[in-house]
């Protein structure tokens, strides 16, 4: 079964967000403007609407993460649904406990919404699939496969500076093989209409077939940044040193890290982003990190609102009750 | 389409009716709210004949509806937007139509998510039947007493006027 069959409903609506790739650009663009209604609500003397009061939430991490979990409890709080956390690798898994009774135990609390981060690609998919029908499955990264919210977190991102999707150029820079957030970057970009997608890195941390990513590859940093609008920096992932993908950090830097002078390249209203955490001086010079043309914090803040807004689309589907038997 | 009643004329009498209101609670310095979307229209000629000194708030009170889980979300709303801090003034609060009260109910909700007014009017181009909280409107443009399956529709915002719809 193709992942993007199980995360809609029969009316086509998100059922639950386990990745960006093979939803349609109509999706895409509700996420995103309903991310911008909810925009405001973090502004306001009261940071909170009803929508999802009596809802409850269950944030299941079994990797660490100190963003994605903050801003998804941040989210349903602002929502007034209510949270648990649970950060599962110091808990019942070390006991033995398999992966489908804890998903029992879980549902035997009346959850309504799972969100799931797992160091394993398709952990997501195998809850949506074997998850009670009355419970969505939010994905918050699986291995080196997704992570929608992330990526939509940066289209919207994009959006606010680049109101026009389809006359950017986009660089996505850095280790593009190993990487989640690359990869729904480059399905939301792809779909949302931007005609140009490039990847930048060392030729170890390019997946073997980028064509069908839809992307044009480069190696120079030189030539992959030049004219581009939008300049996306990905974490260099230090263990990946050990595997011999890599030389060392220095070159690393020298080679593909962004400084004053590469971002030079790109158009001189280009926007650079991270996903963070940010490695100073390894992926990212300090002075581009902190820069004026760095909108790497506003990722933060907006990831409240696109959070939001998945989990009130995937909670307030009218008419589901009955299809839910 | 039947037309029901002026819009102008009705506004006219609402003006007056508020300015009456103000004077007899000693207010003089309100500030106003329209609920999304026909409250807005009907706000905005208030608001200019009225010469209210604060700009006009916006309310859209999607977020705050009892409906959610049936209705789902729209995401083509506009943002609610109160240019002004809403804690000890007086607020005039307007809607098109007012109905069943829930759309009144959410809209107070949502304010005092904003702060704490010091007093609330409410005021309607219409009151019509079918009430089903206690919620009254303070100003009224006109009463309706309507049938079963009737609607009354606000069309707008240039010109505005009142369009009663038979049920099918």
């Amino acid at each position: 079964m193709k992942n993007q069959d199980i995360q809609l409903d029969s009316q086509g609506r998100l059922r639950h967000f386990l990745t960006i790739e093979g939803l349609k650009k109509p999706v895409l663009t509700d996420i995103l403007d309903t991310a911008e209604n909810f925009s405001t609500v973090g502004t306001r003397n009261v940071k909170k609407v009803p929508l999802l009061r009596g809802k409850t939430i269950a944030n299941l991490f079994f990797e660490p993460s100190t963003r994605t979990r903050t801003t998804f409890e941040l989210a349903a709080k602002r929502l007034s649904a209510d949270v648990i956390n649970m950060n599962i690798s110091t808990s019942s898994t070390t006991k033995g406990e398999t992966l489908l009774d804890m998903l029992r135990n879980l549902e035997a609390m009346h959850c309504d919404m799972f969100v799931v981060r797992h160091g394993s690609s398709g952990a997501a998919h195998f809850f949506a699939k074997h998850v009670a029908p009355h419970i969505s499955i939010i994905n918050g990264g699986d291995g080196s496969h997704a992570h929608p919210t992330q990526g939509m977190l940066d289209m919207f991102t994009i959006r606010r500076h680049k109101p026009d999707f389809t006359a950017l150029r986009v660089a996505v820079v850095g280790d593009i093989l190993h990487s989640r957030v690359a990869r729904s970057q480059i399905h939301a970009l792809n779909t949302l209409g931007v005609p140009e997608v490039r990847v930048i890195g060392p030729r170890t941390l390019i997946p073997a077939e980028p064509d069908s990513l839809g992307v044009h590859v480069y190696h120079d940093m030189k030539e992959g940044l030049k004219d581009v609008d939008v300049v996306i920096m990905l974490r260099l992932q230090r263990e990946r040193m050990q595997g011999a993908l890599l030389p060392s950090e220095n070159e690393y830097y020298r080679t593909y890290g962004l400084s004053r002078e590469k971002l030079a390249l790109a158009k001189p209203d280009a926007i650079v982003m991270h996903p963070g955490p940010i490695n100073r001086g390894v992926e990212i010079e300090s002075a581009v990190a902190d820069g004026p043309q760095s909108v790497i914090l506003e990722q933060v803040t907006n990831g409240i609102a696109v959070r939001m807004a998945v989990m009130s689309m995937v909670l307030g589907r009218p008419g589901d009750e009955q299809e839910a038997g | 389409m039947t037309e029901i009643a002026k819009v102008n004329t009705l506004l006219d009498d609402m003006v007056q009716a508020l300015q009456s209101e103000l004077q007899t609670r000693k207010i003089s310095d309100p500030l106003m709210i329209g609920i999304h979307s026909g409250g807005v229209w009907v706000a905005r000629e208030l608001h200019k004949k009225l010469g209210i000194r604060d700009d006009l708030g916006e309310l859209n009170i999607t977020f705050y509806r009892d409906d959610f889980t049936r209705i789902g979300m729209h995401p083509q709303v506009t943002p609610s937007n109160l240019p002004f801090a809403v804690d000890d003034r007086h607020i005039i609060l307007v809607d098109d139509v007012l109905h069943t009260g829930r759309t009144i109910r959410a809209a107070l909700n949502e304010i005092f998510d904003y702060g704490r007014p010091a007093s609330v009017i409410l005021a309607a181009l219409v009151v019509r039947s079918g009430k089903e909280l206690p919620i009254c409107a303070d100003i009224a443009g006109s009463l309706l007493d309507l049938k079963e399956g009737q609607h009354i529709k606000l069309n707008g915002p240039d010109p505005l006027s009142l369009e009663l719809q038979e049920g099918k």
